[in-house]
């Protein structure tokens, strides 16, 4: 690791004034790629900004139609809150099974989020959902929040304050993890809308991060069943391929994943 | 011979532990030297590559740095190239064709992460700054990462010295009688079978801390060795590091070996030198990606088998060609494994008349390939019980029969292939395994799992391995470059307290407890009283280290030996303490006693009689300390069966490995639960080879496996509750009856695992690891087969 100025900073207000003052700021929000990044000497920030540790950042509160999240609010917090589990049991779900338990009590939705890894596991969440990503200046929808691989909307210096989900009918996530990682290699949130409308959101496998799939959505709404998915093909060809798996095996993957998650709605 | 409720055969929780778990170990990361600097080196990023110019001008400026050195002083300072230690022939009579390899390379790289220079600084941070701003340019030339490409006309040639990257051409047994065999076959099987390429990932990566001393001409180095004897003698007697008196190797506590820390490396080597080139005591620890660029590999075999039967099903020959990935250059013992350590077992457990192998050892842009945890015997193993496994399925017969029907029954048992069993009872286990997995209720279980909708599978492996590589005159006559025998001394002290030094090198194995349960067996002292000294050529006169499951086998019986000494001589002083005839004294529960008497004497006080010397017997001379080599006669021959039960999952091609059965013939066994231990290790090993664990490169020679987020090691819940259980028949080699334990997990369960599974899914078509995506691939495959059909 290089050497690298810590900060912590007490309010978001106090996070931006200094990130701005920095020559080559980044925003730490529980560090669980950005540290190993840095250790590797793959990334080498002049300043590193702790958002853990302002107050406003942190909590989960039920509001009108849904769920409010903290941007500094960990996985282990989002997977044990009482709240969550009664509105939205799919991302409760989600939550706990996120890396392993050191991951879970570092990690933050916000910084999750921001990072947008293409195998990531909360933006599936976010994007069927339909949630609203709050940050110091704006609030943005899901679907124009993720724009591919590691990008987002997001400016330079903008803070992630909070994740505003509605309350879904019914939801759930079904994830099958790279065996040496534990990152989806095709990981799909189901979620049934108080509309009656039904949204598939797939992470993990995609070339450009998460995507919702309309086909599985149509399907459903019709027939809120694991067999109504059988015949409905993912395209190989925008899916991901490496030594773990061929593009073939994650479009597959993506299916079964899916049937699994419809049928963990219950 | 006494015992004691802490002897042979007691489940003694292992003395070591304190430290380890409460964090108090003594690695040699943990080693400081006033003074001391940090080594980083500067590594080569193509798999193949031409040095062109090296620059270390802006690094020699930046703050802290001692120096920079190259491969240009390495040479001119007359330090040696890095040797193998195993002289192979080949079928021609020609010896191996050995490349040049230098500590760090000026000239030519031959595999990503290759050092060619080092940065000596004050800080491990400041080196590594300066190390990367060390200019090297290079001229990238095209690389060959697999060992079937090395060989074809027109492959990039790595080494002068090796035409057409071929380093050996060996065979062995006889090949005539091998083809009359099959020329008579009622029937053949054929297998093309791949041998996966793993990395070892001991907890603890490599380290060094050299230390010169000016005055004194003298160095010391802490390493991270299973041998730190043998690690002396090769930087003595081929690199010209010092004289072995000059030179004191320390291995302190280490974190796991599993045969990568028997080699001596460049990085150690480097920072002796550069300790006296610098003046300051230097340090280097590895990072995880350094371990996985350069800690020797394992396995990478290709293999084309093939199995004679006669009408009656009984094995009448066998047919071997193997090429073997040795990697970019030949490591310590890299050349003895797929050869002496992999073809002299293909016989299994079984009587074949005829076998015939060819093996091609062949150079690639790849990390150096050397022995890991079983060191040919996984290789051999795995080709021997699928090809079985496959052949029963041909012929029709169940797979464990067919196994039993071509058992050897009696013992010793000459090979077609050196090998001389010495004993066993192969119906003994199979049966065993047999019992405790209810194969008969498997029908009933395969039925249950595909109302589940899982695929369930059982596979078979029936191994053998060779232990205790010896005797030290067969082995040379074989090649080696060392005597495998093994050294211990026996310490009494004043007061009676026993040390006890050996040759042998504990870095996980738990010797600390079972030695010195081997002493209070013996003496009937408790264990608090017996400490086992090793890991330090100044403590220990000699000793050649662990690997191989030798330990027990060999090093215990040094033990032994030593112990017989210490013994006579501790009754014939007491017999004279006691005036008493010497043939009646006996040793019971530490007290020495007069038989048909009342007259006795405590082990302590027989002990401080020898230290006072007050009265010894005529010519007896004062204190008792004994030592002993021992050398044996033969390998060990541990043996057994695992069967394996999973359940796939046919959407997503995920293996459950459902049920493991092990049946192991140890001989002996001093302490079943580090035994059991040893197993539960060594399965998972294994199953993570077959399951998990890939070296890949890409065409260029980037290992794209290189960090755990790609390169798969087996988790817990990756892994079943092991059944363990032992059948003994005792080795007659040694005193103890010792066979040796600590590889056999890692042995015998691949092929266990892959037979389950391609028996579950009803296709043979599968190579390790069978990662989810390979067995849906498999299954893919096999019902389009089926379609067609």
């Amino acid at each position: 690791m290089y050497e690298t100025t810590y900060h912590r900073a007490e309010s978001v207000a106090d996070a931006a004034t200094r990130l701005a003052g920095a020559e080559d700021g980044k925003l730490l929000a529980g560090g669980q790629t950005l540290l190993p990044t840095m250790k590797q000497r793959l990334a080498a920030p002049s300043d590193v900004i702790d958002l853990t540790h302002i107050a406003d950042l942190k909590g989960i509160a039920e509001t009108g139609g849904g769920v409010r999240i903290g941007a500094a609010t960990t996985h282990a917090e989002v997977a044990g809150s009482e709240i969550v589990k009664r509105l939205l049991p799919g991302l409760a779900a989600l939550a706990g099974h996120i890396g392993d338990p050191h991951v879970r009590h570092r990690g933050t939705i916000g910084g999750s989020l921001a990072n947008n890894d293409p195998a990531a596991d909360y933006p599936s969440a976010v994007l069927a959902l339909g949630a609203v990503i709050h940050t110091y200046t704006r609030q943005l929808p899901a679907e124009e929040f993720f724009a591919g691989m590691f990008e987002t909307a997001l400016d330079e210096g903008e803070i992630i304050t909070a994740v505003e989900f509605p309350a879904a009918t019914a939801s759930a996530y079904a994830k099958y993890p790279n065996p040496a990682s534990r990152y989806a290699m095709a990981g799909v949130f189901v979620a049934r809308l108080g509309d009656g409308g039904v949204r598939v959101a797939v992470t993990g496998a995609g070339q450009d991060g998460v995507f919702r799939h309309e086909g599985m959505e149509q399907a459903l709404a019709g027939n809120f069943a694991a067999e109504a998915l059988d015949g409905i093909a993912v395209d190989a060809d925008e899916m991901l391929s490496d030594i773990h798996g061929s593009a073939e095996y994650r479009a597959h993957l993506v299916t079964v994943m899916a049937k699994r998650a419809v049928a963990a709605c219950g | 011979m006494t015992s004691s409720a802490e002897g042979i055969g007691a489940r003694v929780t292992r003395r070591e532990d304190k430290r380890f778990v409460t964090g108090k170990g003594r690695y040699t990361d943990d080693m400081t030297v006033p003074g001391m600097a940090h080594a980083a080196f500067v590594r080569s990023p193509h798999a193949h590559a031409k040095v062109t110019s090296l620059d270390a001008s802006a690094a020699r400026a930046m703050p802290g740095v001692e120096a920079v050195l190259t491969s240009e002083e390495l040479v001119a300072d007359g330090v040696g190239n890095l040797i193998c230690g195993w002289m192979i022939h080949s079928k021609d009579g020609s010896p191996m064709k050995m490349g040049a390899w230098r500590a760090l390379e000026g000239d030519t790289v031959r595999h990503v992460g290759q050092a060619v220079a080092v940065v000596v600084a004050d800080t491990p941070a400041r080196a590594r700054d300066a190390a990367d701003a060390v200019v090297v340019e290079y001229e990238p030339l095209d690389a060959v990462v697999d060992a079937l490409d090395a060989l074809k006309p027109g492959a990039p040639q790595l080494h002068p010295e090796a035409e057409g990257n071929l380093i050996y051409d060996w065979e062995i047994g006889d090949q005539a009688t091998t083809d009359a065999a099959f020329a008579s076959a009622a029937h053949v099987t054929r297998m093309e079978i791949r041998n996966n390429r793993l990395v070892p990932n001991a907890m603890e990566p490599r380290a060094a801390l050299a230390s010169y001393d000016e005055a004194e001409e003298h160095y010391t180095l802490w390493t991270t060795s299973q041998n730190p004897h043998v690690a002396r003698l090769v930087l003595s007697a081929f690199y010209n590091i010092a004289p072995e008196h000059k030179l004191r190797v320390i291995a302190p506590d280490v974190g796991g070996g599993f045969g990568s820390k028997i080699f001596i490396y460049p990085e150690e080597m480097v920072c002796l030198w550069a300790s006296k080139k610098t003046g300051l005591p230097v340090k280097w620890a590895a990072d995880r990606t350094e371990a996985f660029l350069t800690d020797a590999h394992g396995r990478d075999h290709h293999s084309e088998a093939e199995l004679a039967l006669d009408a009656d099903n009984r094995i009448t020959g066998f047919r071997v060609k193997t090429v073997a990935n040795l990697g970019a250059y030949m490591s310590l013992f890299s050349s003895s494994v797929p050869t002496y350590l992999y073809a002299t077992l293909l016989s299994g457990q079984y009587a074949i008349p005829a076998i015939h192998a060819n093996v091609k050892a062949v150079y690639t842009n790849t990390t150096p390939v050397d022995a890991y945890r079983g060191a040919g015997r996984p290789e051999a193993t795995y080709l021997v019980e699928r090809v079985m496994e496959t052949a029963a399925r041909e012929v029709g017969m169940d797979p464990a029969e067919f196994r039993r029907k071509n058992f050897v029954r009696s013992f010793p048992h000459q090979t077609p292939v050196i090998m001389c069993y010495d004993a066993g009872d192969y119906d003994a286990s199979l049966d065993a395994a047999l019992q405790a997995i209810d194969y008969a209720g498997f029908a009933a279980r395969k039925a249950e799992a595909a109302s589940r909708g899982k695929l369930r599978g059982i596979g078979f492996s029936c191994y053998i391995e060779a232990c205790g590589i010896a005797p030290s005159q067969a082995v040379g006559s074989l090649g080696a470059g060392v005597g495998l025998w093994e050294s211990a001394e026996v310490r009494v002290n004043p007061v009676g307290t026993i040390e006890v030094l050996t040759g042998s090198h504990s870095h996980g194995q738990g010797h600390e407890t079972t030695f010195a349960q081997l002493v209070s067996d013996r003496f009937g002292v408790g264990l608090d009283t017996v400490s086992i000294v090793h890991g330090d050529t100044d403590k220990v006169q000699f000793g050649m280290g662990t690997y191989g499951s030798r330990s027990g086998a060999v090093g215990m019986s040094a033990i032994v030996k030593a112990l017989d000494k210490v013994e006579a001589k501790a009754k014939k002083l007491a017999a004279h303490l006691m005036e008493a005839a010497e043939g009646d004294i006996t040793l019971e529960g530490g007290t020495f006693k007069v038989a048909g008497t009342d007259k006795e004497l405590p082990f302590f006080q027989v002990a401080l009689a020898a230290y006072t010397a007050h009265n010894m017997p005529e010519g007896m001379e004062p204190g008792l300390k004994e030592g002993a080599f021992y050398d044996p006669t033969n390998f060990t021959f541990p043996a057994g069966t695992y069967i394996c039960e999973v359940e796939i999952d046919p959407d997503t091609g995920k293996t459950e490995i459902v049920d493991f059965v092990a049946a192991d013939d140890f001989g002996t066994i001093i302490n079943p639960m580090i035994v059991e231990g040893q197993v539960h290790g060594g399965l998972t090993q294994g199953i993570g080879q077959a399951l998990l664990e890939n070296a890949a490169y890409d065409e260029d020679g980037q290992l794209l496996s290189g960090s755990y987020m790609d390169y798969c090691m087996p988790r817990a819940d990756d892994v079943p509750s092991y059944r363990l259980m032992t059948t003994v028949t005792t080795c007659p080699g040694n005193p103890l009856g010792m066979k040796g334990c600590g590889e056999a997990g890692a042995i015998g369960s691949p092929p266990a695992v892959i037979n389950a599974i391609t028996d579950a899914i009803g296709s043979n078509d599968l190579v390790m690891p069978a990662t989810p995506a390979a067995v849906w691939q498999a299954i893919r495959q096999g019902r389009t087969a089926e379609a067609a059909e």
